[in-house]
């Protein structure tokens, strides 16, 4: 196999990348039918001469269509992105000390992912904070050791002491107590602890009813409270960062993205996600017609209830004992995403905590959960 | 139904080939549109169908609304898809939207994200919020009305806003049998409106949006309709090539310096077009230089297009920081410190001349204030009115004047970089929004002279260090009494020195002023600027205004160097002052016969840090006097400067 060929058929895909404004897994879709064939190559990976040949041949079409084309539109996703990070650079060049909160899920992941492009090259100016109601999934806490070592970024992780030495927990106490201390007071206690002045955090507008209209600065006191009546104006992409001693900011940077393009993006970037979010045989209870997952032995059973062995997967990551698992046998991304489009239940129904009525996301929000 | 057949063929394509369809998803274009019109003609229900047809609702998300459209909706039976829309529950009791909600849809060509704004006229603020990154307004009437008051507000605040493209939705169409000719009455009333607004476009559309006639499907009640459906024309409008041909504006964000070898200046590039090689020159200094590389995480560019975040390297090491505005050489953005602008009022306090504020553009904070109202705008037909003040909604000409020089082009030319928004000094709260008109002059013309002889000089050649004493508090609590023996201990001491007070400032250079809260604030911005000027003479100045405000003072205290301002609160109860009343004040105002007085029908807020409080129960002025000159030698403003 002559590598001279293999080497050029890179570089002139990485150039109509550069050009077309595609990026080289959809490139390497087209000519290899393998969104990481390219990648593949690039590392030393070999094909057949018949794959290389009709490669070449498709990727010439590719580049003269490219030249017969007008300078490349930005497409949605683009211009997302370009808005999010626009947002972050905003925060740092004009906040004193900000956070980002890194819930470990899969919109913490993109944003964290552009981040790093915000800011490249220099490093995200600002440490990784995440609240642990030491009730997580233990995958994602191995996740998240990984991913701040992987990039040298500083990991702050806070628990609420009061909430441990009481022995608060979803079991005991129940979500709403729960919730309220070992989540919303102890973000709480955290924020005040470092002083952070502006805190990044992965809501999206479409989430539900109640953050639509959630600005992208939203400005808090020095108690966290929010008041949905008294938001400051938000026009253009002009945002108004400042703040009295002890108030700050929680800043959204992907208020304007939706699940699918949450989804799409992970997808075109290859960013890395927990493995719970693909389909695999855990162990689960069915307590009220929710899949509780058995993540460790502080899951009391009920009488009769024998943890069974399930194809399952989260559409959402948090406490694991409120966390609802589908039942699913999407092993893939793409194959998380086709489900995702044909299914017919919104995303935060995987969530324990909304299922009271009508505006309780607003109450919850006015007293500082995120 | 149509709609039903489409999304059908998307879940057979999505269960067929997810890798093809997850491509052409990806290649999506993307448009920003507005909703306006009040709840009555329907918009809130037309964004629901929106959503409804284009499957953008779960089925727990419908089930909710069916629940919920039994218990409080306005379709009998049938499924009110307004309540899909109306979200705080502030909002859903009263069954109106009161702030500005964000929705998401998108077809198999385009993302649109939906600003659905209000439409009274007392949310004017709200509406110009979801303007503001808009570039199709969707202005909705009901075709019984016609056009209204409300609809020609809300197509003057989108070209206010700079929105090119507008779509006159005219619905409830099927309350009137889809008559033609009563659409083609509203259609021409409206364009002959509309002619001087500024739009490229006007598209007039009927339809019903309870039915969904015209609005994802074509109507089979209006055959005698040839043009587009809404959702064809959202699909197909072109918003991209009137911005193409722009000249390039990197306004620089944020200094990218993770090393000594790399330097590159991050922004979003908010017109034209750069490629490597090409000539730069920065805004307002006016260096070169030449793009060296075009940085992003996903490699290095051969070209960035508006809208695109990067960092750019240059060939020379010149320098740049934030606020700064990168800009081809031919066409560059201007700069000036004195502009002519629309101001749109968005604080329940109002506008003050004169008061000092900070503007912000899209990557510069300045203070500044506004010089002079020149008249109001009504929102409803356009006409002008004099007005000393802005309230809240309310729109003026208004010029400015900033104490430095920005980089900026006229809004008409660039909505990038032709507005700012408007913030108050003390409670940070955005008070309003602007958007340029013109320079009033060009700023580097007018240079300050750099006199050989300056304030150090004269300072010295008196052997003393400038200070202004700024005495405050109300009417008769012995402020001038206590200023002039400070005054008489300094003069003894053989210090140059001043008093700044009513007597002498109200019968000369203030004397065109009278008492309201408007002339306060520019009474006290002549008194901060003259005594600004003693302490460039060298020296020693005690001020004696009741200066009412917080803000006031902090403005004065901002104008003057660290450490020149000393405020000196004469802090008297208002019945002690009341009861002394030396100049029969008091009594007057009781009597109605004073309007405005300070601590009885106007406020007066008490300093929160002053540097001398001086408690006049307790002292008398003589003891006063000396506890301020103690003050002053102890903390080193006695020494031989």
């Amino acid at each position: 196999m002559d590598n001279m060929q293999i080497s050029e058929l890179v570089s002139r895909a990485e150039q109509l990348a550069g050009q077309t404004g595609q990026s080289l897994s959809t490139i390497s879709r087209k000519l290899l039918n393998d969104g990481k064939g390219l990648a593949r190559l690039k590392d030393g990976g070999q094909l057949t001469l018949k794959t290389l040949e009709s490669a070449v041949q498709k990727l010439t079409e590719l580049e003269q269509v490219g030249q017969a084309a007008a300078p490349k539109a930005l497409t949605h996703l683009d211009r997302l992105e370009a808005e999010s990070i626009h947002i972050m650079r905003e925060v740092v060049a004009q906040c004193q000390n900000p956070v980002m909160l890194y819930s470990v899920g899969k919109d913490s992941a993109v944003m964290l992912h552009l981040a790093i492009k915000a800011f490249y090259p220099s490093k995200p100016p600002f440490p990784l904070m995440h609240v642990d109601t030491t009730w997580k999934f233990r995958e994602m806490i191995e996740f998240r050791d990984a991913m701040a070592k992987d990039l040298g970024m500083e990991l702050i992780t806070h628990s609420n002491p009061d909430g441990i030495a009481e022995g608060v927990g979803p079991f005991t106490h129940g979500s709403a107590v729960h919730t309220d201390i070992m989540k919303t007071q102890a973000l709480k206690q955290a924020l005040d602890m470092h002083k952070f002045d502006a805190a990044f955090g992965g809501a999206r507008r479409d989430e539900e009813k109640s953050r639509a209209k959630e600005r992208v600065f939203s400005f808090r006191n020095a108690q966290h409270r929010w008041d949905p009546k008294n938001q400051r104006p938000e026009l253009w992409n002009i945002y108004n960062t400042n703040v009295a001693k002890g108030e700050s900011m929680r800043v959204f940077p992907l208020s304007n993205w939706t699940e699918l393009d949450i989804w799409q993006y992970i997808y075109k970037e290859q960013i890395p996600l927990p493995g719970l979010y693909l389909a695999a045989r855990r162990p689960v209870v069915e307590r009220d017609g929710t899949l509780i997952m058995v993540d460790d032995e502080r899951m009391p059973l009920e009488e009769g209830e024998v943890p069974e062995e399930r194809m399952v997967r989260f559409r959402t990551l948090g406490c694991y004992p409120l966390t609802g698992a589908v039942e699913s046998e999407a092993t893939t991304l793409p194959e998380v995403i086709q489900e995702m489009l044909l299914t017919t239940t919104s995303e935060r129904q995987g969530r324990v905590i909304d299922s009271d009525h009508g505006a309780s996301m607003e109450d919850k929000k006015a007293e500082g959960y995120f | 139904m149509a709609e039903q057949e489409y999304a059908y063929e998307t879940d057979v394509r999505i269960a067929g080939d997810i890798l093809g369809y997850l491509e052409s998803h990806e290649q999506k274009s993307f448009l920003r549109f507005l909703t306006c019109g009040s709840v009555d003609d329907g918009k809130s229900t037309l964004i629901g169908r929106l959503l409804y047809d284009s499957k953008m609702i779960y089925e727990d998300q419908l089930a909710s609304i069916e629940s919920d459209s039994k218990k409080v909706g306005t379709q009998g039976e049938g499924l009110d898809l307004a309540l899909l829309v109306d979200g705080l529950a502030a909002e859903r009791e009263q069954g109106i939207t009161i702030d500005v909600a964000y929705r998401f849809f998108s077809t198999e060509k385009r993302k649109f994200i939906v600003a659905d704004t209000p439409g009274h006229e007392q949310y004017t603020r709200n509406m110009a919020t979801g303007a503001s990154t808009a570039d199709v307004a969707i202005v909705l009437v009901d075709a019984r009305h016609g056009v209204q008051v409300q609809t020609r507000r809300h197509s003057f605040i989108a070209s206010l806003l700079g929105i090119r493209h507008v779509v006159l939705a005219v619905n409830k169409m099927d309350l009137l049998d889809f008559s033609q000719n009563r659409f083609n009455e509203i259609e021409e009333e409206y364009r002959s409106f509309a002619k001087d607004l500024g739009f490229s476009e006007i598209t007039c559309i009927p339809m019903s949006a309870l039915n969904g006639d015209n609005v994802t499907g074509r109507s089979d009640s209006s055959p005698w309709y040839k043009g587009q459906t809404l959702l064809e024309y959202l699909e197909n409008v072109d918003v991209l090539s009137e911005k193409e041909g722009r000249p390039f504006r990197l306004p620089v964000q944020w200094v990218n310096r993770p090393n000594l070898d790399f330097r590159g200046f991050s922004g979003t590039v908010a017109s034209g077009h750069v490629k490597p090689g090409e000539e730069i020159i920065v805004i307002p200094s006016g260096k070169r230089s030449r793009v060296k590389e075009i940085v992003t995480y996903d490699g290095n560019l051969d070209e960035a297009m508006p809208d695109q975040a990067i960092t750019l390297v240059l060939e020379d090491e010149i320098d740049i920081s934030r606020g700064d505005v990168i800009c081809s050489t031919d066409g560059p953005a201007e700069q000036s410190d004195q502009f002519m602008t629309h101001i749109l009022w968005m604080s329940e306090q109002e506008m003050f001349p004169g008061r000092q504020y900070l503007f912000k553009t899209g990557n510069k904070t300045v203070a500044g204030s506004i010089t002079a109202l020149k008249h109001t705008v009504n929102v409803n037909d356009l006409s002008e009115d004099a007005g000393k003040t802005l309230h809240l909604n309310e729109v003026g000409v208004c010029n400015i004047s900033l104490i430095q020089p920005i980089a900026f082009d006229a809004y008409a030319d660039n909505r990038k970089t032709g507005n700012f928004i408007i913030i108050d000094r003390l409670t940070n709260e955005t008070v309003g929004v602007g958007m340029i008109d013109f320079s009033l002059r060009r700023a580097d013309n007018v240079v300050w002279q750099d006199l050989e002889v300056g304030k150090a000089q004269r300072a010295s050649q008196k052997h003393q260090k400038p200070a202004a004493l700024w005495f405050t508090g109300l009417s008769g609590s012995g402020k001038s009494t206590i200023a002039n023996l400070v005054e008489k201990k300094l003069y003894d001491m053989g210090r140059h020195t001043y008093i700044l007070d009513g007597d002498n400032v109200r019968h000369g250079l203030n004397k065109d002023l009278g008492f309201t809260d408007a002339d306060r604030v520019e009474n006290i911005r002549r008194v901060s600027e003259t005594a600004k000027l003693m302490l460039d003479a060298g020296l020693m100045v005690c001020v004696s205004f009741i200066s009412p405000f917080r803000s006031e003072r902090q403005i004065a205290r901002s104008m003057m160097e660290d450490g020149e301002f000393i405020e000196v609160h004469v802090d008297t109860p208002l019945e002690v002052a009341e009861m002394r009343d030396v100049k029969g004040l008091y009594a007057k105002a009781r009597a109605g016969e004073i309007k405005n007085f300070t601590g009885i029908d106007s406020p007066y807020e008490e300093p929160m840090n002053a540097e001398i409080t001086i408690n006049t129960v307790d002292m008398s002025a003589e003891q006063a006097a000396e506890k301020i000159v103690t003050w002053l030698a102890a903390n080193g403003y006695l020494q031989e400067g």
